[in-house]
This record gives structure tokens, sequence and C-alpha cells, in this order.
């Protein structure tokens, strides 16, 4: 029961966080945003794991942060600096 | 039940995402935007157990290319899509007819999970039975794609890194120039 009301509520935060990601107006709003809809996913992943009794995709969703982090990172990188080639440390 | 129903509301979601990249002009917010696309596709084939398909959604689809597509947007001047000149009717129409066909298509292939679909019916028995004592891998897609056919998987790495070598000799190089350049001042 709990975990089926877990799901509807990430459903519905995800569904709030691609609202800010097509309203904008910054681009850290759009980046936060990304953000938040990777992680709610890694918990969707996670709690639907759970209870369909699956629970070798909890490993999945592990990687799934992982991943959503490194793309985080990447983009702040390219917002910051405007190439990836640059270390950002000389300016 | 609740397959269905996050089935549903993810197909929802990648619908809005798909309207909007086409919308929106801002090539940084059309990145974005492919990444959630990506991350909901991901979650879709989660729910539909295809775990091997999901975590390549999620590595290539929300992690590289968009890193790979804001490398390309850091070397082009113009960050705002032109809007185009002329009404695309004529590409509508061809898309809309394909799509009509495709879905028609789909009338005749076994529904979804059918036991008595052919696909099922020569070697898929084996891999059932044999799979796990032969590889020791729990998911029959997992023992499929990494085991049984390592050796495309080989392949196929091979041929990715042979292109990532030629894209880093032809890009990479002027990067590198550049930069000494700029060190020289």
């Amino acid at each position: 029961m709990i975990f089926t009301v877990a799901t509807f509520a990430i459903l519905v935060t995800i569904s709030l966080g691609l609202a800010r990601a097509l309203m904008g107006p910054t681009v850290y709003d759009r980046i936060l945003a990304v953000n938040m809809v990777g992680t709610k996913t890694v918990l969707l992943i996670a709690v639907f794991a759970v209870l369909s009794g699956r629970t070798n995709m909890i490993d999945i969703a592990l990687t799934y942060a992982l991943i959503n982090l490194v793309g985080v990172v990447a983009v702040l990188k390219f917002v910051e600096q405007g190439n990836f080639y640059t270390d950002g440390e000389d300016d | 039940m609740l397959d269905t129903f996050i089935d549903i509301t993810l197909l929802a979601f990648l619908t809005i995402t798909a309207i909007a990249i086409i919308k929106v002009r801002d090539l940084f917010v059309v990145i974005m935007l492919f990444s959630i696309f990506s991350l909901h596709s991901a979650g879709l084939f989660v729910v539909m157990d295809a775990a091997d398909v999901a975590f390549t959604e999620a590595a290539v689809g929300a992690g590289i290319s968009t890193v790979l597509m804001l490398a390309t947007l850091a070397l082009t001047k113009d960050h705002d899509e032109k809007r185009p000149a002329h009404k695309a009717r004529l590409p509508l129409l061809v898309v809309l007819i394909t799509g009509a066909a495709l879905v028609y298509g789909t009338y005749d292939i076994p529904s979804f999970g059918d036991p008595d679909a052919p696909a099922q019916a020569h070697v898929k028995p084996y891999y059932i039975e044999q799979s796990m004592r032969e590889t020791g891998v729990p998911n029959t897609v997992t023992a499929v794609l990494a085991s049984y056919r390592g050796y495309d998987t080989l392949g196929e790495v091979t041929v990715i890194f042979t292109a990532g070598i030629g894209v880093m000799l032809l890009i990479g190089g002027r990067l590198t120039r550049k930069r000494d350049k700029e060190d020289d001042r």
C-alpha cells in the first residue's frame, strides 16, 4: 500500500519537475529540473523494484544516480565555462 | 494495474516533452529536454522488465549524448535555432502516412508476451532452460547479450572505439592547438 502511494507521489513530483523544465525561465531552473526528474526516476525504479519483487533492479537505480550526477556536472561545467577543455582554474 | 498506470503516465510525459522539443528554439533547453526524454523512456523500459535496455538508455541517452550535444553546442556560435522559412506540410504528410502504416503493421505482430509467438517457439526454450546453467546469469536477456552474443558485442565496442579515436584525431587536435595559442598570450 505505502509503495503504491509512494509511486503516485513520485509521478506527481516528476510532472512538477517537467513543468519547471518547460517553463524555465533561467538556465539553472532547467538544470535543477533535469536533475530532479533524474532523481525521481531513480526513486521510481527503486520503488517499482520493491513493488514487483524484482529487487535486482535496485542496482540499476544506483547506477542511474551515478550517471545523473556525471551528467549534471558536465552541464554545469558547460554553463560555467562554455566548453569542456579548460579546467576553470585559470580565469 | 499499477504497471499500466505508470506506463500511461510516463508515455504522457514523453509526448509532452517531445512536443516541447519541437516547439522550443533555444538549443540548450532542447538538450535538457532530450535528457528528460531519455530518463522517461528508461523508466518505461524498467517497467517492461528490460533492465539492459533501460541501462543503455540511461547511460547513452541521458548521460553520453547530453554531454556530446553540449560539446557540439560549445563549438558552434549560434545557440538559437533559426525559425524555418517554409511550412513543413509535405514532410508532415509523409511522416503521418508512414506512422499510420507502421501502426497498421503492429496489428499483425503477436501481442506482448504471447507464448505462441514465433520468437518464443524456436530457440527460446533452450535459453530459458540452459542459460542459467551455461552462463550463470539470472536474467535471460543479459545472458544472451553478454554471453551468447559476446563476440558481437566485442565487435560493436571495437567499432565505437575506432570511431572515437577518429573523432578525437579530427576535433581534439584543433582544440589542443587553440589552447596552446591561448597559453602563449
